[in-house]
């Protein structure tokens, strides 16, 4: 492949591909996400090539495995166009009738399609699934339908027509311009507006001249996965964003820094760095305009606390990933000491949507301060878990019971978790908030970066504010006092609460405890980290009174505070808890109801998860309130 | 265990002998020897003229670095929020019982190592577990040991 040297270059390129594969060519799509490989979707993937050779189809239709198409629960996904036919939990067997019936004559096949359990109705279409139906999907949308390690298929759906315009039409105070206009916000967690660190970035002065861009991929929040997807299924539209950023803000060395926990985006992203070199739109002299870029990948080493930015910036440099203080910005003073911008995975990943379609187009999505669209993955205790790409301001209830289908297990809601370990649990009497930056933040929760965790009454919401201060204390450097200690203290105190040694003050204890966490500390994580703490008392007191006062655990969770035993009406004496219970536990004849000692009983919950009759009881202490 | 300095070495220069590479580097010459030796460290250090301390307290920061020889196979559990609300502490008491080791340990016979992890990106199968690169989704106390045991015989042992 020759370096493209100009925009008509591209242009004819984009046309000759474009020309080659019009026709009457069928495709068929195959997940290759992360989700979908624990499917074995490449099973799925090997199938249907064999079986287009077998049956000689290769000139009729295409085989693509692409990057994660989003409705994770249902995988394998496999999708054929143009028609859309959508087919899902698919295995190798299914290939040859799909090749020989659905691409060879436009049949479709029953017993593939998704049935929506609650109005008991076959979609046939991606469309047709409520899943997909309320989403809007201007970034995401790209990743089922390109193979990422083909720069070519980018192109042909549209990729790389940004850049030339930002390169050659638009001057950098421009693009700034229509950034800001735009209205579009970081991605990351915080929501910055992204024009304005682009504007510091740009005007602060640098000893050399020397700026940075950096793409933080270093996404650390348990509970989401959007980075990954949009890094592993479509590269290209990432580095788009970012070459345009750095034309912005005149960089000319830009790096990725990528979980090592993610594998198959290091790979695919290494992929398209090499491509878009060799197309001549990365390097020097990119399309021909003058104008030097190039990007490096750097893998992090599972530190959550890399996620912010001058932590991440020092572990750039070689060093323990420790944040300093923020008194003079990144913007100002970040990689190496020179001028540095970072923005998110997401947020670069909109600013080829914006360039190319317009500042005013986009800036109608979404709500007044929130502009755009999010991805937000929805997992937890819902039908549906897996990517969602929805407008902002698009309310909870929506996304639980439209988007999500409800919840699993005839269960009810109790609170929804967003924000990752920075943010809080919103609960159910809130499910009409509209998600957005703002309305996030005020009831006491934030976006973060997209994490959305449903819960239902068997979550313990204790428990939950414990299992976040625990995955902060684990994860807070030790730098400053506040976080490193006051943190380790907040974990003693939960622990002693949900094993029913809390007494009473413990809980004002604690929120004063947040609050001089929150006021002190020195970055980010431990400013936010008191949140999920503060926002389960906000709006769970009463678990954590029945915690303390009772020691009693409402939701069945706390390890401490119940107790298994035996439904004697749906025991059948099958033998298989007794047999397979660790500590010998459970005693019983063959065919007679068997019995746990729980003096011997360590709480594992095999026994539960064994038992095919349901027969197995958790239940706590007999305790009353009055 | 002795590491060849010109095994390091050939890493090192594949990043062009930069220290901004240096977690790169590292695990790099994890994947080659499964953990850190000392050698390796100290040779990193003379190459990329850092001192030594630098190097140790990066290995020593990042969770991802082990100063201790792993065994066969890693066995990660992912302790992500939508792991842990679906059961993840169940399964994973269920494989510390299976392989009789605490999280970050390996077992006596060298096989197994535990480790447990923050979040895998893969919350929509959770809970999940990681044997080598196999991913393991909806996974249950109850299933713990069939999984495990498809690695225990797999004749690979020593």
């Amino acid at each position: 492949m020759q370096k493209l040297r100009s925009i008509a270059e591209l242009e004819r390129l984009r046309s000759r591909i474009l020309r080659r594969r019009n026709g009457t060519k069928k495709y068929v799509s195959v997940c290759g996400g992360t989700g979908c490989h624990a499917y074995k979707c490449q099973d799925v993937a090997s199938a249907l090539e064999g079986e287009i050779r077998r049956q000689d189809m290769g000139s009729r239709v295409e085989l693509k495995v692409t990057g994660c198409h989003g409705f994770c629960e249902r995988g394998p996904l496999v999708v054929i166009y143009p028609e859309e036919t959508f087919y899902q939990r698919v295995s190798p067997a299914d290939a040859v009738e799909i090749v020989s019936r659905t691409v060879g004559k436009g049949e479709v096949i029953e017993r593939l399609l998704y049935v929506d359990p609650q109005k008991n109705r076959v979609a046939r279409s991606e469309a047709e699934v409520p899943f997909y139906r309320k989403q809007q999907r201007i970034v995401f949308g790209k990743n089922g339908l390109i193979d990422p390690t083909n720069i070519e298929d980018y192109i042909a759906m549209g990729g790389y027509t940004a850049l030339p315009k930002a390169l050659f039409e638009m001057d950098p105070e421009g693009i700034i311009e229509e950034i800001k206009e735009s209205g579009l916000r970081g991605r990351g967690g915080a929501g910055f507006p992204t024009y304005q660190k682009w504007q510091t970035c740009r005007s602060a002065p640098s000893r050399d001249g020397v700026r940075y861009v950096i793409c933080n991929a270093d996404e650390g929040d348990p509970g989401a996965y959007m980075d990954r997807s949009l890094l592993e299924g479509n590269p290209h539209a990432i580095l788009e964003g970012m070459i345009i950023g750095a034309r912005a803000i005149d960089a000319h060395d830009g790096y990725v820094y990528v979980r090592m926990e993610y594998p198959l985006a290091v790979k695919n992203l290494g992929v398209a760095l090499d491509q878009a070199r060799q197309y001549g739109l990365l390097g020097q002299n990119i399309l021909g305009s003058g104008f030097d870029f190039d990007i490096k990948i750097s893998r992090g080493g599972g530190a959550f606390i890399c996620g912010e930015s001058t932590a991440l910036m020092a572990s750039l440099e070689g060093h323990i990933g420790e944040p300093r203080q923020k008194h003079i910005h990144t913007a100002l003073k970040g990689l190496y000491g020179r001028p540095t911008n970072l923005n998110n995975v997401e947020t670069w990943a909109n600013v080829p949507v914006i360039i190319s379609r317009g500042a005013k187009w986009y800036s109608k999505i979404g709500t007044e301060g929130s502009k755009g669209t999010k991805i937000f993955s929805l997992v937890g205790k819902v039908h549906n878990t897996g990517l969602v790409e929805v407008p902002m301001g698009i309310t909870l209830r929506e996304m639980v019971y439209d988007i999500g289908g409800g919840m699993r297990n005839g269960k009810k809601l109790k609170a929804i978790q967003t924000g990752g370990p920075s943010g809080g649990c919103i609960p159910e009497s809130l499910i009409d908030l509209p998600v957005d930056f703002d309305e996030l933040t005020k009831a006491g929760s934030m976006m973060g970066s997209g994490g959305m965790i449903v819960m239902d009454e068997g979550t313990c919401m204790v428990d939950m504010a414990r299992y976040f201060t625990k995955f902060l204390t684990e994860e807070s450097c030790g730098k400053c006092v506040p976080c490193r200690e006051g943190l380790d203290r907040m974990l003693d105190m939960l622990t002693d609460i949900t094993e029913g040694r809390g007494s009473e003050g413990d809980l004002d204890l604690l929120e004063e405890l947040g609050g001089v966490i929150k006021e002190a500390s020195l970055c980010g994580l431990g400013g936010t980290a008191p949140n999920p703490l503060l926002s389960t008392i906000r709006y769970f007191r009463d678990e954590y009174e029945a915690h303390v006062v009772h020691k009693h655990c409402p939701a069945g969770v706390c390890k401490a505070l119940i107790t298994y035993s035996v439904d004697e009406a749906k025991c059948t004496g099958c033998r298989v808890c007794a047999r397979e219970c660790p500590e010998g536990a459970i005693s019983g004849e063959k065919k007679k109801l068997h019995v746990i000692d729980p003096a011997k009983c360590i709480k594992c919950g095999l026994c539960r998860d064994l038992c095919k009759f349901d027969a197995i009881l958790v239940s706590w202490e007999r305790w009353e309130y009055d | 265990m002795r590491i060849d300095a010109s095994k390091v070495d050939r890493i090192v220069d594949a990043y062009g002998c930069h220290r901004d590479s240096l977690i790169s580097i590292l695990q790099d010459v994890q994947a080659e020897c499964s953990y850190l030796p000392e050698d390796a460290l100290k040779r990193v250090a003379k190459r990329l003229k850092l001192p030594l301390i630098q190097v140790y307290g990066v290995a020593t920061f990042f969770k991802a670095f082990s100063l201790q020889p792993r065994g066969e196979h890693m066995v990660r559990v992912c302790l992500g929020t939508a792991c842990h609300v679906r059961g993840a502490p169940a399964v994973l008491d269920e494989v510390r019982r299976q392989l009789d080791v605490e999280p970050g340990e390996t077992t006596e016979d060298s096989r197994f190592t535990l480790e447990t992890v923050n979040c895998l990106g893969a919350c929509a199968l959770g809970p999940l577990v990681v044997v080598d690169s196999e991913y393991q989704g909806q996974i249950t106390p109850g299933k713990v040991k069939r999984v495990l045991k498809q690695y225990m015989n797999d004749g690979r042992g020593k």
